[in-house]
């Protein structure tokens, strides 16, 4: 490995340190006093929905297809996890590790849904697939209606509240990680390439079926961790939590914050979900103001607010200290100017 | 199953599919001209029952009968149908399929949301609208309610059918999807023939709101998107685009439903919506439609 990347990858680690310190520190030094559990609850829930709207975001932004049932996904996370840390209850594991085993649950679950769905649905574009998607996560929630071992229609409640903040943060920052490495890697380039043109990346000998169905699974593993996390917030579901409104609700998050930026899933995903919680007396026209904007979106910036633009912390530290080089030798030197004419 | 009961369900299968078939007309109608999937057009059912709701009580206090308040609903969801295009879908619709499918999604949940912010989240009665004796057929009674369901659903079908065949105006909304550009250096106003096409896809969900209301008495602001949905499939059964197929696939979804229902109660959602995937993934064209090929 590069020198340069391995320090770009202490240098995001750090940052993504930084911040989980300066949340340590505002709920350990009581600054909310009284509120610090109910706001430790917020930052849960925002966690869970990034983790949800980033993996949505491979779909649409990468693959550039159209998921209308990513809530079948998270639902069938949600459940798997639930039901293995049910059955693992009072076996001596540690909390963590009950946890950690009961989300990989829900995300392998997920997964193997994922690869189910995505080799029939993937044969179709545009707004067949949407529509497609949108059948099978309702054929999700009817069988979740139907199981007893889901509750059969009732709603699954003693489930363990393990979702501690503090872990869901890591869990959170290690799956947007691994997203934007996926997206990143030479498979999310091969995915790009799909989207920008399909018939010329098979022609260029892309096994198109295969990259997609990859995409739509790791999509599905991550939306079935977020689920795990769900259910162990929420301590209580029922199939009807996942309907189509979830769906419309996540990918709306997707288009306003960015399609493509990992950036704009997080910051709308953090901003979306916990600006309910703030003002709760507006619950109601939540989602009409999640329309309209979503409508002004489309016709001003149809690419979304962030775009396909990503935040860098080492791009930033990078010009941080070009400016501050250039400010010590007093002036561009003659020969950084060359190297900047040189990349035109 | 003893026979009255199969020709009971039969019945009602009937019925459901022809409220399906006059949803899933308006769908294909749209569909077919603009190639864009209008999410919204379940929710101009809910309007078009919640203007029956209001203005039926009108009607019978002026004396009138209850289903002349159709035309008004008809007027409303036509205008509605037309502000929508205008205001969201024109703005979007050179930014490509996928813009236009999103605003769809976000304008149905706007309708949705507004409807609730306006009448409320509790579900409205409507008053009887039809009253239509039943008759007796092979033993089982058979409401004329049905019957008068099926022969609007054929009568708008037909209706249909001779405005785009024979008309000036049907002869443009059938040139719009095949090429665009070149019906613009025709002469076709293009912007003109789609606003004309929402109107009359939005007044054509009033008339399903009538028969709708004449079945399930009940207006809530949700739903329109299910049954929305199911329409929709139903019309991607028959064809999408094909008029005819529209008609067929709704009493088919109609039927199946029914029947499944029957048997498997819990599952009858499940079995609709594996058909749409079949479906889609056998012949995508539907039942009635023509296999297009791909141009590279």
């Amino acid at each position: 490995m590069e020198r340069r990347v391995k320090i770009s990858y202490v240098i995001n680690l750090l940052g993504v340190l930084a911040v989980f310190l300066l949340f340590v520190l505002l709920f350990e030094s009581r600054i909310f006093g009284a509120a610090t559990q109910y706001i430790k609850g917020i930052c849960t829930t925002a966690c869970y929905t990034i983790i949800m709207v980033a993996s949505l975001n491979l779909v649409v932004g990468c693959m550039g297809e159209f998921s209308l049932g990513h809530a079948g996904f998270v639902s069938v996370g949600a459940y798997a996890s639930a039901i293995v840390s049910g059955a693992l209850t009072g076996k001596g594991l540690p909390d963590l590790a009950l946890f950690l085993i009961a989300l990989l649950a829900g995300g392998i679950a997920a997964g193997i849904t994922g690869v189910l769905v995505g080799i029939p649905a993937l044969r179709l574009r545009g707004d067949y697939l949407a529509i497609v998607t949108v059948a099978f996560a309702e054929i999700i929630r009817v069988c979740f209606c139907n199981f007893s071992i889901t509750g059969g229609g009732k709603t699954m409640s003693g489930i363990l509240k393990l979702s501690d903040f503090y872990w869901c943060y890591w869990i959170m920052a290690a799956c947007v990680a691994v997203m934007y490495l996926y997206i990143r890697s030479r498979f999310g380039r091969t995915v790009k390439a799909i989207r920008e043109d399909y018939i010329a990346a098979s022609a260029a000998g892309i096994n198109v079926t295969y990259y997609k169905v990859l995409t739509f699974t790791v999509a599905a593993f991550f939306a079935g961790v977020g689920g795990g996390i769900y259910a162990h917030y929420m301590t209580a579901m029922i199939p009807t939590n996942f309907n189509f409104m979830y769906s419309a609700e996540l990918l709306s998050e997707v288009i306003i914050g960015g399609i493509g930026s990992l950036t704009g899933s997080i910051i709308g995903a953090a901003f979306l979900s916990s600006l309910p919680e703030m003002m709760r007396q507006f619950s109601q026209y939540r989602m009409l103001a999640y329309s309209v904007v979503l409508i002004i979106v489309m016709i001003f910036k149809p690419g979304g607010i962030f775009g396909n633009w990503e935040f860098s912390l080492v791009r930033i530290l990078h010009r941080a200290e070009k400016k501050g080089h250039e400010k010590a030798e007093g002036g561009v030197q003659p020969w950084k100017q060359l190297e900047r004419k040189s990349r035109y | 199953m003893t026979f009255s009961l199969f020709i009971q369900s039969l019945i009602n299968g009937l019925n459901q599919g022809a409220i399906y078939a006059l949803i899933a007309l308006g769908y294909t109608m749209v569909y077919g001209i603009i190639r864009m999937i209008n999410f919204a057009h379940g929710d101009f059912i809910m309007i078009g029952s919640y203007t029956l709701f209001y203005t039926i009580p009108l009607m019978i206090n002026a004396g009138m009968p209850p289903w002349l308040s159709v035309f008004l609903a008809i007027v409303i969801c036509a205008g509605t149908g037309v502000v929508v295009e205008v205001v969201a879908y024109k703005p979007v619709r050179k930014a490509g399929a996928m813009s236009a499918l999103i605003t769809a999604l976000a304008m149905s949940l706007f309708l949705e949301n507004l409807a609730m912010v306006l009448f409320g989240a509790k579900p409205r009665n409507i008053q009887k609208i039809f009253d239509l004796p039943s008759v007796s057929v092979f033993g089982t009674s058979l409401p004329l309610n049905v019957v008068l369901t099926i022969g609007i659903g054929i009568f708008m079908m037909a209706a249909l059918q001779l405005f785009i065949k024979r008309t000036r105006m049907g002869k443009a909304m059938r040139a719009v999807p095949q090429d665009r550009d070149a019906s613009i250096l025709a002469g076709i106003n293009v912007n003109k023939v789609i606003t004309v096409t929402f109107a009359i896809g939005s007044g054509l969900a009033a008339v399903a709101a009538l028969m709708y209301c004449a079945k399930y008495p009940r207006v809530t602001n949700d739903m329109g998107s299910m049954m929305g949905l199911k329409a929709f499939i139903a019309a991607v059964l028959g064809g999408i685009g094909v008029i005819p197929g529209a008609m067929l696939g709704g009493i088919l979804v109609g039927l199946i439903e029914i029947f499944v229902k029957l048997f498997a109660p819990g599952w009858y959602e499940a079995i609709t919506y594996a058909i749409l995937i079949i479906i889609l993934l056998v012949k995508p064209s539907g039942i009635l439609g023509k296999n297009a090929g791909e141009k590279v």
